[in-house]
């Protein structure tokens, strides 16, 4: 099963609508809760890096009786030093960001904790794919 | 009280507080009371996520009507204080309340 969401640049006012839904699909086709938390972490945490950081994009989620794949692919700045991305704290969001709980530098960490696989590609001024698979 | 007057008699079976949506994610557990000073939509989103019973905004900070809307349609509470978080969380761990 595939689900398929728009995610639009700024837009905050709907950004986790799709992790959202994907955790009631998930919880639909009883996944056991510890694995859908950390689906949630994961989907959540990558809508929301394009809702702060990119133009858009698009979240998916692939869903096999073994595993659950969610890949974020957005228009964006990109990520010029994905090693410094993935330290904890680091952050490139704005104060405004900041001031609404996000940009602690903690998204692509909790990514990484939550998810068994990980891949991100990114081009500078082009945009960034975020692949994370986690394992039923 | 600022939402869900007749919602008073549910019962959460941990606390949380914090000012960081990533770190809720990660941490809040199921049935949880969140305690948190940021008042924007992405916060109703998160107590949706995290399967949060209610909400507490500290500080003094108050939701925009926005935000309102979105917990009524998700049935969430949501109650307001003037203490900081320290010492609302206090409050509550001496009632009994334990942390998520």
């Amino acid at each position: 099963m595939q689900l398929r969401f728009e995610v639009q640049g700024m837009d905050f006012s709907r950004a986790g609508q799709a992790a959202a839904k994907i955790k009631k699909v998930l919880q639909q086709v009883g996944v056991e809760p510890g694995i859908v938390r950390r689906a949630i972490i994961v989907a959540y945490e990558a809508e929301l890096n394009i809702v702060i950081h990119a133009y858009h994009g698009t979240l998916t989620a692939s869903i096999t009786p073994r595993k659950i794949e969610i890949v974020a692919e957005d228009e964006g700045p990109g990520i010029p030093d994905i090693s410094l991305a993935m330290q904890e704290g680091y952050s490139t969001a704005p104060p405004h960001i900041r001031e609404m709980g996000f940009g602690a530098g903690m998204g692509l960490p909790n990514i990484k904790k939550s998810a068994d696989d990980l891949d991100i590609q990114s081009e500078v001024n082009k945009g960034t794919r975020l692949r994370a698979a986690i394992f039923i | 009280m600022i939402y869900g007057d007749d919602l008073l008699d549910r019962e959460v079976t941990s606390g949380f507080g914090c000012d960081l949506i990533s770190d809720s994610l990660c941490y809040a557990r199921p049935g949880c009371l969140l305690l948190t000073g940021l008042t924007n939509i992405q916060i109703i989103r998160l107590a949706e996520m995290v399967e949060a019973r209610g909400i507490v905004f500290v500080r003094g900070k108050r939701p925009g009507p926005e935000v309102i809307e979105l917990a009524r349609q998700k049935n969430l509470p949501l109650l307001a204080t003037n203490m900081f978080l320290f010492e609302s969380c206090g409050i509550l761990y001496q009632a009994g309340l334990r942390s998520s």
